[in-house]
């Protein structure tokens, strides 16, 4: 407790993941259904012809340099939606313990599957 | 309709006397037009004179009979018995503030981040003088921040809040929506003082957008709504700051 | 001597099935496990795509096994929780005032929702 000079505000840097957790959120409301209903139902259980979704097709859109910035946002921003919201989860069901870590596991699982995916996408293209 | 009544559980805490709460069950003559309020006035005038709680306008404006109904904070003064019959009513005092005693909290917590917010307008500058006239502003700049001045400081959505109830240092809704009326305040100049203050961790940053703060709010005040905008205007406070640090 | 000695109430961890309005607010916030678990499949997806065709139909038949499309059904499901609750809460972090009023609310998640139609048939016309 200081008594004469004023308190000390520590500015939070929540607004960088708070951004990425509305622009996820956001992608995530608009697309996500269509999303799982495409490639977890109908697909799977063949309502679409044959010459759909084939391997072909997906590798040609994968390689086209839009198809791999559609791929790579469509995959990895809901990520950063997700673990914001699971990071803060842990919080409200009562785990105290280690927010650091928990902090930097969540954001890093965002991270890293965002890396891993591009890295695939780069080396698809330039193969 | 003769003579119906109504079962009224309390927790009770006497602080003198014992170390937790626990409930007493009071039955008072059921009428479709009696408030909880007027339940509790009641009791204490026929059944048990000893039993704390608060109140004063009688008309939800003065914000002080806040507690919790079945689990819910409401303003005892605004809410029916008829809503509950025949049901039993369970009273219990305001959730996550803690019990003075019976239905009475401690709410210094609440008053101290009320002010810290500096609920008050801060001119641009000093050079207007009280002979200069009133500080004009149109209606439209009024509807702005209209909503947000409603708040009677009942703190029901502090109740309602889990991450107030998780951690108080969480600058909490009605605190941020009193900060918001004044930052959405024309004639006010205050808000790089206040913006401090919204973009600390206990600040907006605190909320999860729970929202049931706005649920609660017997005067239709908003608060999430309030917090939500404020986040927007800390994250661009945020990008500013990167680009010109004070 | 003061005979003060506030009760501190403690907070359960599961405070959140003590009220539906929680309940609900979890199962919002739960949608997110769901949908990491989509994202992930959909990365993994990806890896097999990198591999070649072989490795890229063994993934899509993966898909094929009923626990996979059992897990896809309760995903959507979370995932339309996810849509409706997002909506529903856009007018709350949304400013826009025309003509001195502040935009309705339920313009504004109406907008939403026509959005949302628009995109997932566009989607599905796109894919078909
Ligand atoms: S915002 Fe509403 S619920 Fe909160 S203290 Fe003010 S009037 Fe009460
Ligand atoms: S007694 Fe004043 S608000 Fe209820």
């Amino acid at each position: 407790m200081n008594n004469n000079n004023e308190k000390k505000y520590i500015r939070s840097h929540e607004p960088v993941f708070w951004g990425l957790f509305g622009a996820g959120g956001t992608l995530t409301a608009f697309m996500t259904p269509v999303m799982i209903l495409i490639t977890g139902i109908l697909v799977p259980i063949g309502l679409f012809g044959e010459g759909k979704f084939n391997y072909q097709q997906i590798h040609q859109f994968a390689t086209s340099w839009y198809g791999a910035a559609i791929i790579l946002i469509l995959v990895a921003l809901p990520l950063w939606h997700t673990f914001h919201r699971i990071f803060h989860g842990l919080h409200d069901l009562g785990v105290k313990q280690g927010r650091d870590w928990q902090q930097v596991i969540c954001y890093g699982s965002a991270f890293a599957v965002t890396i891993f995916v591009l890295t695939l996408l780069l080396q698809m293209i330039a193969a | 309709m003769a003579n119906k009544t109504i079962k009224i559980e309390i927790l009770r805490y006497r602080p003198e006397q014992e170390d937790k709460p626990s409930p007493q069950l009071f039955e008072v003559p059921y009428s479709p037009d009696l408030t909880i309020l007027e339940a509790l006035q009641y009791i204490k005038d026929h059944l048990d004179s000893t039993i704390s709680f608060r109140w004063s306008c009688r008309m939800a404006i003065c914000g002080s009979c806040g507690l919790m109904v079945d689990g819910v904070p409401k303003l005892g003064c605004k809410t029916f018995l008829r809503d509950y019959f025949p049901n039993k009513i369970k009273l219990e005092a305001l959730a996550n503030f803690p019990i003075e005693r019976d239905l009475v909290v401690v709410m210094d917590d609440f008053i101290n981040k009320l002010e810290e917010i500096k609920p008050y307008i801060i001119p641009e500058d000093n050079t207007k003088c009280l002979s200069d006239g009133p500080h004009q502003q149109t209606p439209e700049k009024l509807a702005k921040y209209k909503q947000y001045s409603m708040c009677i400081n009942c703190g029901l959505c502090y109740a309602a809040c889990p991450q107030y109830a998780l951690d108080t240092k969480f600058t909490g809704p009605a605190a941020l929506a009193l900060l918001a009326r004044y930052n959405r305040d024309s004639r006010d100049a205050g808000s790089k003082q206040r913006m401090k203050i919204v973009n600390q961790e206990e600040g907006v940053w605190g909320c999860t957008f729970v929202g049931y703060c706005s649920v609660v709010c017997p005067k239709g005040v908003d608060p999430a709504a309030a917090i939500q905008l404020l986040k927007v205007e800390s994250s661009k406070d945020y990008l500013i700051g990167m680009f010109k640090p004070d | 001597m003061s005979k003060r000695k506030p009760y501190q109430r403690e907070v359960s961890s599961k405070w959140w099935l003590a009220q539906a309005f929680y309940s609900k607010y979890m199962l919002r916030e739960g949608s997110s496990i769901f949908i990491t678990l989509y994202s992930l499949i959909l990365g993994w997806g990806v890896f097999r795509l990198s591999q070649g065709e072989a490795a890229f139909n063994a993934w899509m038949e993966s898909l094929q096994h009923p626990s996979a499309i059992i897990f896809h059904f309760i995903a959507l499901l979370f995932a339309i929780y996810h849509s409706f609750t997002w909506f529903s809460l856009a007018p709350k972090a949304m400013d826009i005032w025309l003509k001195g009023k502040p935009l309705e609310d339920k313009l504004i998640v109406s907008g939403h929702y026509i959005a949302f139609i628009i995109v997932s048939v566009f989607c599905l016309v796109v894919i078909l």
